[in-house]
């Protein structure tokens, strides 16, 4: 087998000095009846050449060819083959966690920098050194809020993405920690005006996104200062970064949970991705996650390592912060790599195209009879579209077109059938778009 | 080494009483077995607490540990000096380095405690374990 | 010719280090101290829509100067920025690196390869179904391979690391139970557990009874008899054990738990020693976690990504996570109709593109995966054999795929199992795990796995024994290890007393700038 470095006279050899006559000898405590017998009926073994047919195939099987206006939470952006050329690279790739600071400094320092970067985009303090995703990023954000006021409700806005408030409610519910969600108003910001003055007095925290589920940009300021007030913390979950290079970072949110996969990282039909919080410097220490930090050696030379690792489960145990152990190392140096590449200019214009393209896809939408866009509020590169039909019957019929429509609101926000969210960015062409609004105006042409 | 004027808990805390006011702080002994102190996390002024309860926090690079309170009682004062300097923990565990004061429910509580000669020898036990 | 060089201190402290020797490490500030006003790494085809102007359109509520402090610099700097920076790593594509209970095992680069295929890598999750067949397929296929190996039932590929499989798979366990009446209270754990496992109980609402190993390091059956009351949800065990010991009464261990209700959970971190020769399905198992990134060898990447799927016997099958995927005549699809679902543990289908790697890795070897498990058993036992007159050995019991020794002899010297790891950097190897299992004072635990040739283990063994050497003749020099790096050890007091976390200009200010210092030498 070709990953395995020895030959069938080396593992003799080596039997022999450990003094056992077959390899059986070693496996002896495993009592006999549990020991298998017979190969395992698995596939393979394959060859390389075999292996990437195999997923070839496959990738032939799924979308390629057609054009997407999906985000909900995952965005298609540019990608540069420097980022993945450096990712690859062994050293970043197939090392550990760097416990071992002095051979590790590679990782450290970029984990440093990645700290930098989210605070920076962020307007936060500190930030760790990533989270699973954005979904268990927000999760751990109210865990933390919870341990940061020893309150046990959140006030959850309904414009936070579906998902993210399902795992929220999953780790929620055996930790005594009560939800309550809140509507949205017209302009398709939250309605703070329905949150229960009751509801505020024993709140750890409201949850609110933004750009939000719908696309809307929420105005934090007013939130923050009615949540303070109620000696609540405001969590703001992000799910679309880029928005950042051009929209003010939210500095009055307490906790910031972001989902940094826009920055580089490929949607990979669900994951890896890479959560982060981001929070004042005086919470740090209930936040959870890894933490690179600055220090010298004995000779007074610049380095970095792990730090405020007692709040981690390998120390606290049953204590922990939070289990987190494995996080997404890999994933949040590529967003570091391709930071540094856009750098100051390429984040902002990058953001600028992302408005640009928006704005034109909302104006051609809207010029489709009896296509109109509910909300009034300001978007960044999504929007909800209203079709004078359920968009489940649009989309199957652009489907055949090799489009993949808006998604369809009415599974998570029922009774919305006939809306759907509609995401363009830098890579979506003008004429994809202007192929979508021939297409849906035609199919509603059609059924009319 | 410890003070024959102070009190011993088993879990390392010393207590120094003075009419019904507690001071109390953790011993050289705790202080060593967990290394440069990094960080304390003390209660609030007004706290109160029962003996055995956790006081707070101290914290190493590579361990935590709690305090417990030797005694009950109403936390009147905690030494904030600590939040900046908490390698005074390492440096005079039994003076300076005191974490809090506390009003004693009952002050008679102390004499429950171990007296410096006890702790010294509950001391003793423990290294000869560790090296055994 | 063959001119003998004149023996440089470096190569004075090098003597006898077969693996490693000195070499030039380029220095390299942070990024943000190398910026400069107007330099960019990537520029982007024109704008094919009429441009806005994003300070209008966003209005002053909303709209952004820029992002302060975000650096400026060309993509050739970027370049060498990282990789001089990779250059100060430790990886497996330079040698062994026999962290106990991390499975650092080789990573295979056609599973790189394949994971960025276009049509795989660039899938949105939300797609229909329809247009997903091919990674639902491949989700399909790996479960059905994670089932065979295990001889499990039923799987879910959504937990993303094991610790949030060890959490799903606990919140599967109360689910059942509380379907049967009660949830119960506590879950018993090992005294020598990971840490995961306890910090996992609590978020699942359950209260942690730690039970002491006996002298083997293993449970005792008498004693945890009476531990299992009606109050107890389940066992969370590591099998083989952290000391890299099989449970010898796993099964015995998994008919007291069903007698009284219970369940036993395999934390399957060391699934590396069983795959392909026994299957904890078969010995009792209701619910475990598998590490891909351990066992199925995903790239660790630095300290992730992971993935922690879970596997379960039929019993606990209506509560497992939404999505499912489901296999109908050939076609694939996302069930997310399960009323009795323990609801959602990560957003999406969990970590794609580590599944899938998962697979790639799984099909190289098909049921010849048993000789990879038998290849990392070897190891461990080979190290263990050329070892253990100079180490010793607190649980003389047979190892598995690791071993673990103490640092007792050597601390009668002054040195402690941290300093021979530092030392053991010198000679070109990633330290060992230290300070773990915790009921193993100063342990060295050794895991080999199955990537290192002959040549490798005794290059490590060499290694080990010089410095059992150096403890006794030299302390010092393992003492003040490692003085090969281009770092010594660093203040971790300082780090955490004071915690700098993030690049601020200021505070740099006054810093001595990098110079580059370049010496001239003569040719001769």
């Amino acid at each position: 087998m070709r990953y395995l470095p020895k030959s069938q006279s080396e593992r003799r050899e080596m039997l022999h000095a450990i003094g056992v006559k077959s390899i059986e000898g070693l496996f002896e405590t495993i009592p006999a009846k549990y020991r298998l017998r017979d190969a395992l009926r698995l596939p393979g073994p394959l060859s390389e050449m075999e292996i990437i047919d195999y997923f070839k195939a496959r990738a032939a099987e799924n979308s390629r060819g057609y054009t997407s206006f999906l985000g909900a939470g995952v965005y298609q952006h540019v990608r540069s083959v420097v980022t993945d050329a450096l990712v690859q690279r062994g050293e970043f790739l197939t090392s550990y966690t760097p416990y071992q600071a002095e051979i590790s400094q590679g990782t450290l320092q970029a984990i440093f920098e990645f700290q930098t970067l989210m605070s920076q985009l962020t307007g936060q303090e500190v930030a760790n050194a990533s989270m699973y995703d954005g979904s268990t990023a927000l999760t751990e954000s109210v865990l933390m809020a919870e341990r940061l006021t020893r309150r046990h409700r959140v006030l959850v806005a309904r414009t936070v993405h579906p998902e993210y408030r399902q795992v929220l409610a999953t780790y929620a519910k055996h930790l005594g920690i009560e939800i309550e969600e809140f509507g949205f108003a017209a302009s398709g910001q939250i309605d703070a005006a329905s949150v229960r003055a009751d509801s505020w007095k024993e709140a750890a925290a409201i949850v609110v996104q933004s750009p939000n589920f719908f696309g809307v940009l929420e105005s934090l300021g007013p939130i923050a200062e009615t949540a303070h007030q109620h000696g609540a913390l405001l969590i703001d979950c992000i799910t679309e970064p880029l928005a950042l290079g051009i929209v003010k970072p939210p500095e009055e949110a307490d906790i910031v949970a972001l989902e940094a996969q826009s920055f580089g990282v490929p949607p990979s039909y669900g994951g890896p991705y890479v959560g982060v919080i981001a929070t004042r410097d005086k919470f740090v220490r209930q936040m959870p996650g890894r933490l690179a930090g600055e220090t010298t050696d004995a000779a007074g030379r610049r380095g970095f390592c792990l730090t405020l690792a007692t709040r981690e489960q390998h120390i606290r145990r049953e204590k922990a912060t939070s289990n987190i152990c494995t996080n997404e190392a890999l994933y949040a140096l590529v967003v570091t790599i391709h930071l540094c590449l856009l750098g100051k200019e390429g984040v902002r214009e990058l953001a600028a195209q992302n408005l640009s393209k928006a704005h034109f896809a909302r104006d051609v939408m809207k010029q489709i009879p009896g296509v109109t866009l509910p909300f009034t509020g300001k978007t960044f590169n999504e929007f909800v579209v209203e079709f004078p039909r359920p968009v489940k019957q649009v989309n199957e019929k652009l489907l055949a077109d090799k489009i993949i429509g808006p998604l369809a609101l009415d599974k998570c926000y029922p009774g919305q059938e006939k809306r759907g969210l509609m995401c363009v960015t830098e890579v979506t062409p003008r004429a994809e778009i202007e192929r979508l609004a021939a297409a849906v105006k035609n199919i509603l042409q059609s059924e009319n | 080494m410890y003070p024959s004027d102070f009190r011993y808990t088993k879990d390392h805390e010393w207590l120094q009483v003075s009419g019904t006011v507690g001071t109390i702080g953790i011993t050289d002994y705790a202080q060593h077995a967990l290394g440069d102190v990094v960080f304390v996390e003390l209660p609030k002024v007004g706290a109160k607490l029962k003996a055995g309860e956790v006081l707070g926090t101290v914290e190493s690079v590579k361990a935590v540990s709690e305090v417990f309170s030797p005694v009950g009682g109403e936390v009147t004062e905690v030494n904030s000096e600590l939040a900046n300097t908490p390698e005074k923990i390492n440096q005079d565990p039994h003076r300076s380095a005191w974490l809090v004061k506390i009003k004693m429910d009952n002050p008679q509580d102390a004499a429950k405690l171990m007296d410096a000669k006890a702790y010294q020898e509950y001391v003793a036990e423990k290294e000869k374990e560790q090296t055994a | 010719m063959n001119q003998k060089h004149s023996t440089t201190d470096l190569e004075a402290t090098s003597n006898g280090i077969k693996k490693a020797r000195g070499h030039v490490s380029q220095n390299e500030g942070l990024i943000f101290e190398k910026s400069v006003t107007g330099k960019r790494g990537v520029e982007f085809p024109p704008l094919d829509v009429p441009a806005v102007d994003a300070a209008k359109e966003l209005g002053a509520e909303f709209a952004r100067e820029g992002i302060e402090g975000f650096p400026e610099v060309s993509e050739i700097e970027v370049i060498r920025h990282f990789t001089r920076l990779s250059t100060w790593n430790y990886a497996i594509d330079l040698g062994m690196y026999p962290l106990g209970s991390c499975t650092m095992k080789y990573n295979p680069r056609v599973n790189e390869f394949v994971a960025r295929l276009d049509g795989l890598a660039t899938e949105h999750p939300s797609q229909p179904d329809a247009v997903s067949q091919g990674c639902l397929r491949i989700m399909h296929d790996l479960e059905k391979c994670l089932l065979e190996i295990t001889g499990m039932d039923a799987a879910s590929l959504e937990p993303v690391a094991g610790a949030q499989g060890e959490l799903t798979g606990l919140l599967l366990i109360r689910a059942y139970l509380e379907s049967k009446g009660s949830a119960r209270r506590k879950v018993l754990i090992p005294d020598s557990a990971h840490g995961t496992n306890p910090a996992s109980v609590v978020i699942a609402g359950y209260e942690v009874e730690n039970i002491k190993s006996n002298e083997r390091g293993q449970i005792d059956i008498a004693h945890f008899r009476q531990f299992v009351t009606e109050d107890v949800a389940a066992l969370m065990i590591t099998n083989p054990s952290t000391l890299g010991v099989y449970e010898e009464n796993i099964a015995e261990i998994a008919a007291i738990l069903h007698e009284r209700g219970a369940l036993l959970y395999m934390d399957g971190a060391n699934m590396n020693a069983l795959a392909g020769v026994t299957r904890p399905g078969d010995f009792g198992v209701d619910v475990m976690h598998l590490n891909l990134h351990k066992t199925f060898s995903t790239p660790h990447g630095g300290g992730g990504p992971g993935a922690g799927p879970v596997l379960i016997k039929k019993i606990l099958g209506p509560f497992l996570p939404v999505p499912v995927v489901r296999e109908q005549n050939g076609k694939f699809a996302l069930d997310f109709n399960r009323p009795q679902s323990i609801g959602r543990v990560r957003a999406y289908c969990g970590n794609f593109g580590v599944l899938l790697r998962a697979l790639a890795y799984t099909l190289a070897y098909g049921p010849g995966i048993r000789q990879a498990t038998e290849d990392a058993v070897l190891n461990a036992n080979y190290i263990r054999k050329h070892l253990e007159d100079f180490y010793d050995l607190p649980y003389n019991l047979p190892s598995m795929h690791e071993v673990v020794f103490s640092d007792a002899r050597q601390k009668k010297h002054g040195v402690n199992t941290m300093d021979i790891a530092k030392r053991l950097i010198d000679y070109g190897f990633h330290p060992y795990t230290t300070a773990f299992p915790l009921i193993v004072p100063g342990a060295l635990m050794i895991e080999p796995t199955e990537s290192e040739s002959k040549e490798e283990c005794d290059l490590f063994i060499d290694a080990m024994r010089a410095i059992a050497a150096e403890a006794e003749t030299n302390p010092e020099l393992v003492k003040t290890a490692p003085h090969a790096t281009r770092v010594g050890r660093l203040d971790e007091v300082a780090a955490a007393r004071k915690p700098i976390l993030r690049w601020k200009p200021r505070q740099h200010l006054d810093a001595t700038p990098h110079k580059v210092v370049t010496t001239v030498v003569p040719t001769a």
